[in-house]
């Protein structure tokens, strides 16, 4: 099979002639598997042959043309120039077309070759024989053998003692490793569990609730009826100047509504609003997420991360969802000048649960 | 046989070749590989996806480490991007901002190494599918099935530490709730989340402790794991689906060497350039609109990546149960859907192909897939567990559905309680009909053929349908069947009339073993098989006559054949 133009691998040969079959295989080769095989037009056709070859190294070349088109568009694109396309909308014009060039010159390569394989290639089906996975009995006994004699000559089995100090050795080496990872956590002085500082946030007797972005003070008279105010404590800003992260806020956000004092039905202590108005965590005791969503004609607050809903008119008690814990009341109250403070720190842990809570708090 | 010419650069090919074989003896190597015979189907292309799509990530993401900055230091943003002018945020939010609209090729490369991510996972459950519902996790694969079963879990992580990494407020939303669940472990939970981030949360540590995390543990992990794979892969051979000349002993198909090496590599650079392609086009996670991440805001309505969408959605459909005693308090709402259920279908994923192979007691290697009709009562668990995740993951979008549908929440998810118990045993008793049904059509045609669609009347005026005999393909496709059967119950005694010292157990597995196995359509012996063969061929040569005159017969508009008066007295 010298001519350049017979496509058919001599392991394989395409159509089951005579001298096909008596044909010796190439050493290595696997035989033909006994299956239908249908001659494609490039098989039988030099013109749709020639076609294949030209349409095969067309992808290639255009593959290449898109490399230069890239190149293009990353000099010529500004950065911010945007485009608009049928179906995607605006899009950001550079991004589009590196995307689009790039993208095609490596998808070009790709459909060239499955192209070739499919077009060109010998497409027929041999057959390679599978062996058992299992190693046969003469060599299994060998590697027994040598690993009988490894430990014989070990003594691994005759001297227990050491069998058994060396894996007491081995089994403790990783722990100081393990004990090097407590410092993941550098334990600030005068702490010695985390729960600890789970259960103490910023608000203390006294301090002023500020908005949550611009730390204005919050006036009880500025409150309507059916208002919710996004508050901090009026520390926050230093302590996090002081500490450069975001701690102390994950915990002390608190939310303020205002109802008329009947709408309250309970509260989880006596007085802790100030004339209708009532301050609670704004982290959800279910994982921590921060609430955001107030219905003011039912008082329902509802978290959009799985949609836990309190009651802020019973005592936050949660209504739906997955949430066990209501959400901490603080207790509040106005300074000489009008302006709404905190009466003390929440009386209950704020956010998710923990084993080492000790109470329901419900 | 002669060989074709041999140019200058094969030549200066054969002296690397050489000069490596006397070094390594690498050439035995090759001869040993070149020819390996690879079977073909379209569905044995999913795990190649998922293959590339992990090498444009890991690719992709090479490029993303010379311009991010994995840092929680507050800088003040002063970039293009005009809503965000003046805004605190962290250094890592910063950069990924920078390499989203300053950065020529950022925001094009982020969004590679994001959809890459999401092909890579939809390839990996896929993947996973097909070798669940053929089969293919059957000696001598079960290993390599518990090493996929790894690898999906890992890569989950992968993705989720990814796309926390920016910090805008999607990202970490997601830390938070990760958080909330680390500190429901029992006992060891505070320590572990205070370790987590150096403390509190969020702390300043913890987007560059998860850096290392995704860039090269759990990089590192997968790699090695995807090499294991592909070794098994290769020492143990691909399987195959039962078809003509495929038997449990062989495989049918190409050589890797030219074919399989022209179409996989082939094959890589289409995945790569449809990803591109896509990245260029299509945004996702616009992280500039999100803002950057403070504790205290949250953005309603938006949704994670599709692989944690069904763990939020068991959050989200768990009943608030708590459980205070003794001083402590055991957050089963958190700990049930984030770590118990997970941790059940992990077991249940690994544990199944030891199951039936225990079940079945079948020692066996299988090298030919099994169709899944053929296998009714695995199909129908596999659909069950889909129907239950699918479930869950729609869960996680309750809020949309409710508002979509113009529900209450609460309605939503109570329908999704009640659906997460009734639809699934549902889903697999609808299955396993189907299944069974399909294997009783089967028989059907093996034993009286394929039906024609061509209509014949009688002399008698009675209307015969033609039935010919089966292709060779969907005969062979018919015959391979496997005809597992399920263990006999255990003697109460033995033959010296010893009583069975585990009488319960092997009691127990024999209940098993005919709940995996005991349902299925008797496929024909060989003799009615046989039997079958002669009257088709019978039949067909009968028919002859009558098809030589269909000149004769007039087809009607409607296809049916009417007779013509001429053949009326034809026997
Ligand atoms: C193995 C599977 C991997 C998966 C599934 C994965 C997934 C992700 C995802 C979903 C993101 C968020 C991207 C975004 O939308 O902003 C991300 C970010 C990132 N990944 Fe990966 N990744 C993988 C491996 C890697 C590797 C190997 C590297 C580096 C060698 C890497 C480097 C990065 C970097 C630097 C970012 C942050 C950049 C940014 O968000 O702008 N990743 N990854
Ligand atoms: S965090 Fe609020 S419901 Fe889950």
């Amino acid at each position: 099979m010298s001519d350049s133009k017979d496509l058919t691998p001599a392991s394989s040969g395409a159509p089951a002639t005579t001298s096909d079959t008596q044909q010796a295989l190439r050493p290595g080769a696997w035989p033909r598997a006994e299956v239908e095989h249908h001659l494609r037009r490039t098989d039988t056709d030099p013109r749709a042959q020639k076609r294949a070859v030209r349409q095969v190294s067309t992808m290639f070349l255009l593959s290449a043309l898109m490399v230069v088109l890239f190149i293009v568009a990353f000099i010529a694109i500004p950065r911010d120039a945007v485009i608009t396309l049928p179906y995607i909308g605006a899009i950001g014009a550079l991004n589009a077309a590196m995307g689009v060039t790039f993208g095609l010159a490596i998808f070009l390569i790709g459909a060239g070759a499955v192209h070739w394989a499919k077009k060109l290639m010998s497409d027929v089906e041999v057959v390679q024989e599978r062996h058992e996975m299992k190693t046969d009995a003469d060599d299994t006994a060998v590697a027994a053998d040598i690993y009988e004699v490894g430990k014989e000559t070990s003594g691994f089995a005759k001297y227990p003692v050491i069998r058994r100090t060396m894996l007491l050795a081995m089994a403790l080496v990783p722990i100081p490793f393990i004990v090097s990872l407590r410092d993941l956590w550098l334990t600030p002085p005068g702490v010695t569990t985390p729960s600890e500082e789970l259960l103490v946030t910023l608000w203390k007797p006294g301090m002023r609730l500020v908005t949550d972005i611009t730390y204005q003070p919050v006036r009880a008279d500025d409150i309507p009826v059916g208002g919710l105010v996004n508050v901090v404590p009026a520390d926050l800003p230093l302590v996090e100047e002081e500490e450069h992260n975001l701690n102390a806020r994950a915990k002390a956000a608190a939310i303020v509504v205002r109802m008329t004092p009947d709408e309250i039905q309970s509260q989880q202590g006596e007085g802790w609003d100030y004339e209708g108005i009532l301050a609670f965590s704004k982290i959800c005791t279910h994982v921590g997420c921060p609430i955001s969503l107030y219905q003011q004609r039912t008082h329902e607050l509802l978290c959009p991360c799985h949609q836990s809903t309190f009651n802020l008119a019973d005592s936050a008690n949660v209504v739906f969802g997955p949430a066990a814990r209501r959400m901490p009341q603080l207790p509040i109250t106005v300074d000489d000048e009008g302006y709404l403070v905190a009466v003390s720190d929440f009386k209950e842990p704020v956010g998710p649960s923990f084993w080492e809570l000790k109470e329901s708090y419900s | 046989m002669s060989t074709s010419q041999i140019s200058p650069v094969e030549q200066k090919g054969a002296g690397v070749a050489t000069y490596l074989d006397e070094r390594v003896g690498s050439n035995g190597f090759l001869r040993r590989n070149l020819n390996k015979v690879f079977p073909d189907h379209w569905s044995f292309m999913l795990g190649e996806v998922a293959l590339y799509s992990f090498i444009v990530v890991l690719l992709s993401g090479v490029y993303l480490t010379l311009f991010f900055k994995p840092s929680m230091v507050e800088v003040i943003y002063d970039g293009p991007y005009i809503p965000l002018k003046g805004v605190k945020m962290s250094e890592a939010y910063d950069s990924a901002l920078n390499i989203s609209f300053e950065v020529r090729g950022g925001l094009l490369m982020r969004q590679i190494h994001h959809w890459a991510a999401l092909f890579f996972m939809t390839a990996i459950a896929v993947h996973m599918f097909r070798v669940f519902f053929t089969g293919a996790f059957r000696k001598p694969r079960e290993m390599n099935w518990v090493v996929g079963v790894s690898l999906a879990m890992v890569a989950l992580m992968a993705g989720f530490s990814g796309y926390s990494l920016p910090d805008d407020l999607l990202s970490g939303t997601g830390l938070r709730i990760a958080e909330g669940i680390v500190l429901s472990i029992p006992i060891i939970g505070t320590w572990a989340s205070f370790l987590l981030f150096g403390g509190e949360f969020p702390g300043t540590d913890f987007i560059s402790r998860l850096y290392g995390i995704h860039i090269l543990l759990i990089p590192g992990i997968l790699l090695a794991l995807i090499t294991v794979h592909l070794m098994m892969v290769w020492v143990q051979k691909h399987t195959q689906f039962p078809g003509p000349a495929r038997t449990n002993n062989n495989v049918v198909g190409y050589p890797l060497m030219p074919i399989y090496m022209a179409k996989a590599g082939g094959f890589f650079f289409l995945v790569f350039g449809i990803i591109v392609i896509i990245a260029g086009l299509v945004q996702l996670n616009p992280i500039w609109i999100f803002g950057p991440y403070t504790p205290d805001q949250v953005s309603a309505g938006t949704q994670p990546d599709w692989y944690i969408g069904w763990l939020d959605g068991a959050l989200r459909v768990m009943p608030n149960w708590e459980i205070q005693a003794f001083g402590y308090t055991l957050s089963l709402n958190i700990l049930i859907p984030a770590l118990v259920i997970p941790g059940i279908i992990t077991t249940l994923l690994i544990a199944y192909p030891f199951i039936e192979a225990w079940a079945s007691g079948d020692k066996r290697e299988h090298h030919l897939l099994d169709r899944p009709r053929d296998a009714p009562t695995r199909t129908a668990l596999g659909v069950m567990a889909i129907t239950f995740y699918v479930l869950l993951w729609i869960g996680g979008g309750n809020d949309i559905i409710a508002v979509g549908f113009d529900l209450s929440i609460n309605s939503v998810i109570w329908a999704l309680r009640i659906s997460l118990i009734v639809l699934p045993p549902i889903a697999f008793v609808i299955t396993k009909r189907i299944c069974l049904a399909l294997q009783r059509r089967d028989r059907e045609k093996l034993l009286h053929g394929r039906e024609t669609g061509q209509i014949m009347r009688m002399p008698n005026g009675e209307f015969l349908e033609i039935h010919a005999p089966l292709n060779e393909e969907e005969r062979a496709k018919i015959i391979a069947k496997p005809q597992v059967k399920p263990l006999p119950q255990p003697p109460e005694t033995d033959s010296s009339g010893v009583r069975n010292p585990k009488l319960k157990k092997d009691k127990r597995r024999a209940k098993i073993s005919q709940f995996l196995f005991g349902d299925t359509i008797a496929a024909p012996t060989g003799e009615e098989i046989a039997h079958a063969d002669e009257h088709l061929a019978h039949e067909v040569i009968e028919d002859a006559p009558v098809m030589a005159e269909e000149e004769a017969l007039q087809i009607a508009h409607d296809g049916s054949v009417l007779e013509s008066p001429g053949t009326s007295g034809k026997s």
